[in-house]
């Protein structure tokens, strides 16, 4: 590590936060309530870093990634790009930071339009944002586009509809990376598609990182994928970071009660042993009713009274990060949350 | 519930009020209503003395203004052709339009559903192209062409029953089928596709695997489900009661109020037009209320709130 | 003449199961002959990608397939032939002895219809309960599925639950009829890892109590891996290999079975390239003549061209078996397959 200061990160985000108003069933007009998609979340994305952001629905990772791209405004806090605030209002400056940051998505079939032939897709980037090329520059770009994805120039023609899931997510990839972005958000991009396509479209994902040195921000609810593809993992529930860590780390030691239950509820063939599994019990939270003190506690299977009383800060160590109580050790390290005493599953 | 339902019953009178200004300013400016109804060859004294009898020889604002203040106290004004209530030259009409657009509404409904579900049931059978086939042309061909082909037929050709007039129950029934073929047209097709949209949804597939017999799956999950997307195109034909029959009407001349607007429009009879465009207006809006609300008692998802909850 | 079956002798019987579909003009045969068998109290895992057929496999054997598609070979349950059985027999069979569950559970309830009424339709067809009766027995059955505040439940509609909740409304309805043969189709590919831990979990403890047979259909090779006794593998609309769970996740016979298996990526263990399977599923109105993995499995020779290989004992585990016309050669090879060489380091 140099004495330098270190490289401004790519991405921060400070206290992250968005809100949504919504009303509720309930009296003359309905109830008012606040669904808090986010609830102050920090995190730091390096230049060629990728963060996974893992959770379950209604942990506010898709939130995350429209504040990211400043799809949405902040409710509070603030999240900056390459140094200065992402601006949300869809003008000169927000687009022109659509060179910069692409985003992939879970459904290609609907993120591609369905009456255009995908090289012109894929060549659309350049149409905005480059005026200068003509417009057989631009096809040309496109066709190498496709080569770098893995598809066929005589594909170029086709629409989405005519092509297989996988090669539909290629054509979106590729046109996310026309213009060379620095950042990718990739939503779920592996999850509709089937394992052996998923792992053709990782490694491509792979190879063109290793190649033009992108910076991702991957969100997925597979643990497997997340650990395949991410130098760091941060852990989400109710709109929080509860644990953060490399992907050994949370995954092999993970400290938050939920990431354990996450981590053991993961189900694997590799695994030799039917594992002693957590079951939690009840069903994931509803983000407009969130409860009091550790949003967690009344799902955590070995929560104590203080949990339901005060709110666990997001404590930093070294790159390590976790949210609970009931991970800490006295010395003002971190341990891993003690698991339950019972287990369901086989003994 | 409440500020929905009211909101709604807002929208409606607002509506309400730009049909009636709308027709006020049109057929204000289109004609003078003392010239077609005096004749051409009057005395402009006569003219004048019509004018200022109707009270239109002021300012079209000031015309509008006390046209409203008066309908507030419940006058809709006076038939320049025979000086009678408009309300009363209108009220004596409705029973003989619902005469034919009762029955023809209930025709539309039974041959309209039945066939939409016959229909649906066997998909791209000669059964289905059939009924299609005979749906397309159902809605396509004007109603005057259906009427008077049907008439060509039935009255002219055949002499079974009688073309014209009001006078005894077959009289009705030329009128009757030629809405209710359109009408049944229109909702077969409706009816076709929201059930070929429910057989697709898995709970159907549920049913079936839960053993329940194929008739019972059609009847009692397959058909409330599709009830909902069908109500809207019935509860339009709910609100044309009264105002769908104007060129069947015409053709048969049948004395309803379809036939009345006709000739009130062409004489610029204006109270009589402006009450029977309120007529139409309120069934129309009252309709869609009535649908509005019914899709909340069908429909449980539409009652509740708009939290979802949580996966 | 089917046999009433011996405690020995299989609960469920397929054989040569196939299934053309009549898309307008002509045929497209989607199933080629499937064998399977499941006994009593036994768990069967049907595991493959998408369009293998596994799904297909089983609405076809209980007539669920529609007027669109033919069926032929024979499906013999506790001694009755289910191909062809006329409707109202298939209708008592159905959500009594034999019930299923499916993907989805939100839209595969009636969204118009109460719970308490839909668990009632099944509780008067199979069990002949009514009123009173039946609401006790339907109280009871959504306790039994580990549902809080059942008779509040009851009288709701399924937009009002939860994913979770639906799907032991599901299983709960299921259990109406008292089945001995549970057809689970992907029951929890639509929902979040700790709740389909949860769903796993009450199925093992639901097969436990009554001893039903349980056929687990999922592509997610990690939940067969957790929840199944046996696993058929499908490719194809055939099997192509089928063993003891244990078995086959250790040591995969079929190189399709040890492509998806190297395809998989890992939480545990180290970080590795993921091993991809070339090529795409072929369309099942275009197979090749012969195997129809030929094209893309690293083992294919010329053999492989000629006819689609029979299902057949791996040599050395009769136990087993795959439809590999270079079993011998796989089986003994002195360069084990990459796939089989990891599996070995990791044992």
């Amino acid at each position: 590590m140099s004495l330098d200061a270190l490289p401004e990160p790519l991405l921060t985000a400070r206290g992250l936060a968005r809100h949504y108003g919504v009303r509720l069933p309930g009296g003359l007009m309905g109830r008012r309530a606040t669904l808090k998609a986010v609830d102050g979340i920090d995190f730091e994305l390096a230049r060629g870093e990728i963060l996974g952001l893992v959770g379950e629905s209604g942990c506010g990772k898709s939130t995350t990634a429209k504040l990211v791209l400043g799809h949405v405004a902040p409710s509070a806090g603030e999240v900056r790009f390459d140094g200065a605030p992402v601006p949300v209002d869809h003008g000169g400056d927000w687009r022109r930071l659509r060179r910069r940051m692409q985003m992939i998505y879970q459904d290609p079939l609907g993120a591609l339009d369905r009456r255009l032939p995908v090289a012109a897709q894929i060549a659309e980037p350049f149409q905005i944002h480059r005026p200068d090329l003509s417009r057989a520059e631009r096809r040309a770009r496109a066709e190498e586009l496709m080569r770098s994805v893995g598809l066929r120039p005589d594909q170029a023609d086709r629409f989405p509809h005519e092509l297989s899931g996988g090669q539909r997510q290629r054509v979106v990839i590729a046109r996310a990376l026309a213009l060379d972005p620095t950042l990718l958000v990739c939503d779920e991009p592996v999850s509709a598609l089937d394992v052996s396509v998923q792992a053709q479209v990782l490694n491509l994902l792979d190879d063109l990182r290793a190649r033009t040195g992108f910076a991702a921000l991957f969100i997925s609810h597979d643990l497997k994928v997340v650990r395949q593809m991410a130098d760091r993992v941060a852990v989400m529930y109710l709109g929080r970071i509860v644990e953060e860590g490399s992907p050994e780390e949370v995954l092999h030691a993970p400290l938050h009660p939920y990431t354990q239950a996450l981590v053991s509820a993961a189900p694997s063939p590799h695994a030799a042993r039917r594992r002693q599994r957590i079951v939690l019990r009840g069903d994931p939270p509803n983000p407009v009713e969130a409860p009091s003190g550790c949003p967690f506690h009344p799902r955590c299977p070995v929560a104590v009274a203080r949990c339901a009383a005060e709110r666990p800060p997001l404590l930093r160590d070294a790159g390590r990060a976790v949210a609970c109580h009931l991970a800490q050790t006295s010395a003002g390290g971190f341990a891993p949350a003690p698991l339950p005493q019972t287990f369901s599953g086989a003994a | 519930m409440l500020a929905y339902a009211l909101s709604r019953i807002g929208r409606a009178a607002i509506t309400l009020l730009l049909i009636v200004t709308a027709a006020f300013v049109i057929l204000r400016l289109t004609g003078d209503p003392a010239i077609i109804i005096l004749g051409p060859d009057a005395p402009p004294a006569a003219y004048e003395a019509f004018r200022r009898n109707w009270g239109l020889d002021e300012p079209i604002f000031i015309q509008y203004l006390s046209y409203f203040g008066a309908v507030a106290e419940g006058d809709l004004g006076r038939s320049m052709r025979d000086g009678r209530e408009a309300i009363e030259v209108v009220g004596e009409r409705i029973p003989l339009t619902l005469a034919l657009t009762l029955p023809a509404l209930a025709f539309n409904l039974i041959l309209g559903l039945g066939a939409g579900v016959a229909a649906a049931l066997n998909r791209n059978s000669w059964i289905d192209r059939a009924i299609m086939a005979v749906s397309v042309m159902g809605f396509t061909v004007p109603s005057f062409v259906m009427g008077l082909t049907l008439s060509l037929i039935f009255a002219v050709k055949l002499r079974w029953l009688p073309a014209g007039g009001a006078e005894s129950w077959q009289h009705a029934i030329l009128p009757i089928v030629t809405m209710g073929l359109i009408g049944a047209a229109i909702i077969a097709r409706f009816t076709r596709s929201a059930m070929l949209e429910v057989l697709g949804q898995p709970y159907i597939r549920t049913a079936s695997a839960k053993g329940v017999p194929w008739r019972r799956v059609i009847l009692d999950h397959a058909l409330p489900n599709a009830a909902i997307p069908t109500l809207t195109i019935v509860g339009f034909m709910v609100g044309s009661l009264v105002a769908g029959a104007v060129v069947v009407e015409s053709i048969f001349s049948w004395p309803g109020v379809g036939r009345l607007l006709v000739s009130a429009v062409a004489n610029r009879d204006l109270a009589v037009v402006q009450t029977i465009l309120l007529l139409i207006g309120f069934t129309m809006v009252a309709a869609n209320l009535c649908v509005d609300l019914a899709y909340g008692w069908i429909d449980p998802r539409l009652r509740a709130g708009r939290a979802a909850p949580a996966k | 003449m089917p046999t009433a079956p011996t405690p020995a002798s299989p609960l469920v019987t397929l054989r040569d199961l196939t299934v053309d579909f009549d898309i307008g003009d002509r045929f497209v045969r989607a199933l080629h002959g499937v064998d399977m068998e499941i006994r009593r109290g036994e768990t069967l895992g049907v595991v493959g990608e998408s369009g293998c057929g596994k799904s297909i496999t089983w609405l076809a054997a209980l007539g669920l397939l529609g007027p669109a598609a033919r069926t032929g070979g024979s499906a013999v349950f506790d001694g009755q032939e289910l191909i062809g059985m006329r409707p109202r027999g298939l209708d008592r069979l159905r959500g009594g002895r034999i019930a299923l569950i499916f993907q989805d559970p939100a839209s595969a309830l009636n969204p118009v219809q109460r719970i308490g009424r839909q668990i009632g339709e099944s509780l008067r067809l199979h069990r002949g309960l009514r009123g009173a009766a039946a609401r006790a027995e339907a109280r009871r059955l959504l306790d039994r599925v580990g549902i809080a505040n059942a008779l509040q439940r009851l009288d709701e509609y399924p937009h009002e639950l939860s994913g979770g909740m639906n799907q032991r409304v599901m299983i709960a309805m299921a259990l109406a009829g008292e089945p001995d043969l549970l057809i689970a189709d992907e029951p929890t590919t639509a929902l979040d890892a700790t709740i389909q831990a949860q769903i796993l979990d009450l199925l093992r403890d639901l097969q436990t109590e009554t001893g039903m047979a349980l056929a687990l259909i999922s592509h997610d090779l990690g939940v067969i891996a957790d929840m199944a006794d046996r696993v058929a593998v499908m490719y194809s609309g055939r099997v192509i290999e089928e063993a003891p769970a244990h078995r086959l996740f250790a040591a995969p016979a079929h190189p399709y079975t040890r492509g998806l298996m190297a395809a998989l990526p890992d939480i545990e263990g180290p970080r590795r390239r993921l091993e991809t399977i070339p090529g795409s599923v072929p369309p099942p109105h275009a197979l090749p003549p012969g195997c129809a993995f030929a094209a893309r499995c690293p083992h294919v020779d010329g053999i492989c061209e000629v006819s689609p290989p029979p299902l057949r004992p791996v040599p050395a585990a009769p136990a087993r078996r795959a439809a590999c016309a270079r079993l011998e050669a796989l089986v003994r090879a002195p360069e084990p397959a990459p796939a089989l060489q990891r599996q070995e380091q990791r044992a």
